[in-house]
């Protein structure tokens, strides 16, 4: 459409649509756009020289000036528009990175194998009710034996490797003077596990003079071997997520009767025989046992009224079984090769 | 206690194989440890006679035998041992034989000259540990008999690691009857028949300690033959049950040991004066002993003494000077029974161990003793002849164990087990396993055989029922017995998230010994007083520790040993701290840092960590208790650590633990390489938190002051916090403290801090005046308290 009214609208158009396109960036087109749209711009200038023009020109030359405005304007907005995507597109070009690098600070630590069991230990417990208490690593004779009903000279008390600081003071050989503490200060009923450390004088191959235990008791009215099976069974198949094969054999602490040691199906053969069990398809992983009258009468529980059972297990063994761990020394170098192996 | 299979099937011979035996064994409580075959495999080894004798033209120590082995010619075998003689009988392998370790006896030649075989030694055919020379066998081996088949060493030897409350089963007897009660199986034991007592003498016996000896039993036998050898049949029968043969006298008792359980001593007649005391020893009475050892006796031990001295130690082990000899022509045999509570912990104490000590700490059974003296008696007499005077029995009825009758409950029975058994299966049970009944109204009397120490109460009853019904079909019960509401404080300090918490900021948990080397212990608190073990394993695992930080140092040092240079550790644990109090037990946890701050990374260089990176830690886990607030780090003191990088950390002014960096000495003495950061916060202060309270959000605007100020560079920045907050308690919500500088522009002496105050009201917009105001108060009190001022 060819220009009527003299003011060079189509020229000054032209004009400003070239300067649009060919501004480079961002800052040029509003430059651009100042120049002939701002207050005082170009085509801005036009629509106040319309005055000039006579009267009845006026609404077609503010037409078209309107129409050219409008056209400059769209200009501006598509080379804006057209101008911000190359920028993005550039920034986001320029900001690519090797994702594959890898990342930076602190990298986490982990729990020792050991406590990684035993949180296990204690939790599947926990679930079932048992609060966990700890007791005194120096002991007393009276708590480690005479009160478990192992008296001076008892074949069982030598077969404890015992340290001792003196006559009366000892590190406990197990976790089973937690059970004398907590019946000493408490009432039944109660279902408790005592997880801590335990020391024996013997240092060998298979052998570390402090290790693991954690003890369980559970004393009622009405409570039998049977649930105590329910018990170990419940929580060896859930410590190593698998039904497992249980075998209790009759054994003898001198603080329970009945008393038997448990054996799991090998967790490393599936019991048809290897290193680890020995060939015979088992392994032993616990010992427990109802809780022997005496030991009620040596705290002040009537043996008449009350029934318990009670169990202590190596969490060394358990988390070698769990984890495959050959060698228990392992567990006290504290080699964070081994100890990373665990995070 | 280890046995032959075959031994112990004469006694009672159930329809199972060896595995099933064993096993059956294990779930009866007598655990099998091995089972092991009696000799090692082999084939073609015959018994032979060696005929002659002839040197060897080329070689001084081989000769050359001419061998019968009951087949054919005499066989050319060159021999190389020394004992080898004619008229000799050997075990011979033959070619063709193939002896343990899968060698093969071919036809050889020896420096020329040929050999059709081999006389085998002991450690040969897999019967020894160890062989000086052949294996001689005895005048009537019967020539030519397969040596396998002769020696019936196709069996098995069981080892059952029996639980101290089993000494009833430290004999075959024992054994044999748990084997008949399992499978009900018939016992057939060796018929014991009293021997004809053929000369008259005896020997006085004086029970001077009837309480811990109340029956002493023994006999004269007199003229033995002192040349005379254990048979084949009984060396193999010990030597299966782990016990070597060494003369007649001795191989007989211990097959009575073995066999019934009773452990027997032989005394030479001879060299006994006068009479038997059992006494209690006199205080550092000496009694040189069979073993070599000269012990000095305590006025506690039970001996065996003569007129004159003593010369055993009863139930432990026998003197020299009275044992058996080469010579021995007359013996004196004695069976005795020694009360348990006697022998207890008297052979460990000597540091003594024996098969005899073993079994009276554990209980023998009380009627055994005449038994056993027939027995040995009858066997000796069959090997080495003699003349047995008569059984005296000396006995103080009133200190024998008698036989206890104990109560048991039907109903407790199915109580105790979660099992009802009919009342026939209870009884046979019983009876099968010895014991007497007698019904009542509610169960039985039960009286056990003499043999079990271990049945003292009804409990005992039950688990013998349990036992022998089989612990496997008692059912399993998942009926929880009733559950007991825990408590479970919330606030406070929780072991298990704090551990958490560390390893999440790079911290790897370790387990060190509770007991420490001396040298690491004084290092990290000299002169501290410490508790120490009277028998450690050894001096390095010899003091408990007062700290944390000779293990955490200790593995410090172990990984960087091993090219592990960053290292990040933590532990928590008992502390044993002597106070005058007493022994105090506090759970602590500590944690050490060296190396790089993160991990080695690319885009810039890890710097080594420093103090405050392990303040960062440490307040990270005084915040788990919610009251990070009430926790100051002061400047300190430790021997161990830097003086001028030491902090007390305390709660409301008592001291929770230490931090700092290792004094640059003990890292040197320990040979850690880099700056050492530790911390130790001790738990039970800890212990109680607070629990989290709601305030209201302010809706109103914070703003924001900052503050250069200008101090001494002795003012610490707890002071100028503390002075702050007092000066503006209400409208301060926080303080940051964005730059901490001394140097150019700065008076040598001063130094420049750069705070951030960030004020903001509850109740209103602050307005510009009253900020003026505020900051203003809050410099005056900086001002007048620690001479601070504002940078220009």
């Amino acid at each position: 459409m060819a220009e009527h009214t003299g003011l060079g609208i189509d020229a000054l158009r032209d004009a400003a649509i070239e300067a649009i396109e060919s501004a480079t960036d961002l800052a040029a087109l509003d430059q651009v756009r100042v120049r002939y749209l701002g207050k005082s711009g170009e085509m801005t200038a036009l629509l106040k020289r319309l005055g000039t023009l006579p009267a009845e020109e006026r609404p077609a030359a503010g037409q078209e000036i309107n129409r050219a405005k409008v056209a400059v304007q769209e200009a501006i907005d598509t080379r804006k528009s057209d101008l911000e995507q190359a920028s993005l597109a550039a920034r986001l070009a320029a900001e690519r990175i090797d994702v594959s690098l890898p990342g930076r600070g602190q990298q986490p630590g982990g729990l020792h194998p050991v406590t990684r069991a035993l949180r296990r230990i204690e939790r599947l417990f926990a679930n079932s009710g048992f609060a966990v208490v700890e007791g005194p690593e120096v002991e007393d004779a009276y708590h480690n034996f005479e009160a478990l009903n192992i008296p001076e000279h008892h074949p069982a008390r030598a077969m404890h490797d015992t340290f001792y600081f003196d006559a009366d003071r000892l590190l406990r050989t197990h976790t089973s003077p937690v059970q004398i503490r907590v019946m000493e200060s408490q009432t039944p009923p109660l279902k408790i596990i005592a997880p801590g450390r335990v020391y024996r004088c013997d240092s060998d191959l298979t052998h570390t003079p402090m290790f693991h235990q954690v003890e369980g008791l559970l004393v009622d009215e009405n409570v039998s071997f049977a649930d105590l099976k329910g018990v170990l069974y419940d929580f060896l198949s859930n410590f190593f997520e698998r039904d497992l094969a249980l075998r209790f054999r009759p054994s003898y602490f001198p603080f329970t009767e009945p008393s038997a040691e448990v054996d799991i199906q090998c967790v490393m053969c599936g019991g048809s025989g290897c290193r680890v069990c020995k060939q015979t398809g088992w392994l032993e992983v616990l010992g427990c046992g109802m809780v022997y009258p005496e030991v009620f009468r040596h705290v002040g529980i009537d043996p008449d009224r009350y029934l318990g059972y009670a169990f202590g297990m190596g969490v060394e063994r358990l988390a070698m079984l769990r984890y495959g761990i050959d060698d228990i020394r392992l567990n006290f170098d504290n080699d964070l090769r081994y100890l990373r192996q665990f995070a | 206690m280890r046995f032959s299979e075959a031994w112990l099937r004469e006694w009672v011979n159930p329809p199972v194989d060896t595995q099933q035996l064993a096993d059956q064994l294990s779930m009866a409580g007598l655990e099998v440890d091995a089972v092991e075959p009696a000799a090692s495999a082999f084939s073609g080894v015959f018994v032979g006679l060696v005929r002659a004798i002839a040197p060897h033209p080329d070689a001084a120590k081989l000769r050359i035998c001419s061998v019968d082995v009951g087949q054919g010619d005499p066989l050319q075998i060159i021999c190389g041992a020394a004992n080898v003689a004619e008229g000799m009988r050997v075990p011979v392998a033959t070619i063709g034989a193939r002896l343990p370790g899968d060698f093969k006896i071919k036809r050889a030649k020896l420096r020329g000259v040929e050999s059709f075989g081999m006389i085998c030694s002991a450690k040969e055919l897999g019967l020894a540990e160890s062989s000086d020379g052949i294996l001689p066998l005895p005048a009537d081996a019967p020539l030519g008999e397969d040596f396998r088949a002769w020696l019936a060493l196709d069996d098995q030897c069981i080892e059952v690691d029996l639980t101290p409350d089993r000494g009833d089963c430290l004999g075959l007897a024992g054994l044999a009857r748990e084997v008949a009660v399992i499978n009900r199986s018939p016992l057939t034991p060796p018929a014991i028949e009293p021997v004809a007592v053929v000369c008259n003498d005896r020997f006085p016996v004086d029970l001077v300690a009837p309480a811990s000896c109340p029956r002493y039993v023994c006999r004269v036998i007199r003229g033995i033959d002192p040349t005379a050898e254990t048979p084949m049949w009984m060396q193999e029968r010990l030597r299966r049950g782990g016990i070597r043969a060494i003369s007649p006298v001795v191989d007989v008792t211990n097959y009575v040991l073995l066999e019934l359980g009773q452990p027997m001593h032989g005394f030479d007649l001879a060299k006994l004066s006068g009479e038997i005391r059992v006494r209690m020893a006199g205080a550092g009475e000496r009694l040189a002993l069979l073993n070599g050892e000269e012990a000095t006796l305590r006025e506690d031990t039970l001996v065996i003494a003569d007129a004159e001295r003593a010369v055993a130690m009863a139930g432990i082990m026998g003197g020299s000077e009275t044992g058996v000899g080469d010579t021995t022509r007359d013996i004196l045999l004695e069976s005795a029974f020694f009360a348990p509570l006697a022998i207890s912990g008297k052979a460990r104490s000597y540091g003594l161990h024996t098969d005899s000590s073993h079994r009276f700490e554990r209980g023998v059974d009380p009627d055994l003793q005449v038994r056993a003296i027939e027995r040995a008696t009858a066997l000796l007499l069959d090997i080495v002849g003699g003349m047995p005077g008569p059984v005296q029995e000396t006995c103080s009825e009133k200190y024998v164990p008698q036989r206890r009758t104990l109560p048991l409950r039907e109903r407790r029975i199915v109580q105790m087990l979660g099992l009802e058994l009919p009342t026939e299966t209870i009884e046979d049970i019983l009876e099968r396993l010895g014991m007497d009944l007698e019904r009542t109204a509610d169960g039985w009397m039960v009286t056990p055989p003499s043999a079990r120490f271990d049945l003292v109460q009804e409990v005992d009853l039950i688990a013998d029922v349990g036992r022998i019904y089989g612990y496997d079909r008692i059912p399993v019960s998942h009926a929880s017995a009733s559950s007991v509401t825990k408590s479970a404080p919330e606030a406070g300090f929780d072991l298990d998230r704090a551990r958490l918490a560390l390893v999440d900021r790079g911290f790897h948990e370790v387990i060190t010994y509770s007991f420490v080397s001396p040298e690491m212990q004084e290092l990290v608190e000299p002169g501290a007083e410490t508790l120490k073990l009277a028998n450690p394993i050894s001096a390095d695992l010899s003091t408990m520790r007062t700290s944390l930080w000779p293990g955490l140092l200790q593995s410090a040092l172990y990984n960087q040993s091993r090219q592990q240079d960053r290292v990040r550790l933590f532990e928590s644990g008992l502390r044993f701290r002597v106070t005058p109090e007493g022994l105090c037990q506090e759970p602590g946890i500590g944690g050490l840092v060296a190396g790089g701050v993160t991990p080695e990374q690319w885009e810039q260089k890890s710097r080594p960590v420093d103090f405050y990176d392990l303040k960062a830690d440490v307040e990270a886990l005084l915040a788990l208790t919610g009251a990070a607030e009430e926790f100051r780090f002061v400047s300190g003191e430790h021997p161990a650590l830097h003086p001028g990088q030491t902090a007390r950390i305390e709660r409301n002014g008592e001291p929770v633990g230490l931090m700092g960096m290792l004094h640059p000495s003990v890292a040197a003495k320990l040979d850690l390489d880099g700056d050492v950061f530790l911390f130790e916060l001790n738990m039970l202060p800890l212990a109680e938190g607070i629990l989290p309270r709601y305030r209201q959000i302010s809706r109103f605007p914070a703003i924001r002051r900052d503050l250069a100020l200008l101090v001494d560079e002795g003012v610490t920045y707890g002071a100028i916090e503390a002075c702050i907050r007092a000066a503006e308690p209400d409208l301060l919500r926080e303080l940051v403290l964005f730059d901490v500088y001394t140097g150019q522009n700065i008076d040598s002496g001063r130094k420049s801090l750069a705070l951030g105050l960030i004020l903001q009201s509850s109740s209103q917009t602050l307005t510009e005046d009253l900020i003026e105001k505020t900051v203003g108060r809050i410099l005056d009190r900086l001002t007048s308290e620690l001479d601070a001022r504002l940078r220009d």
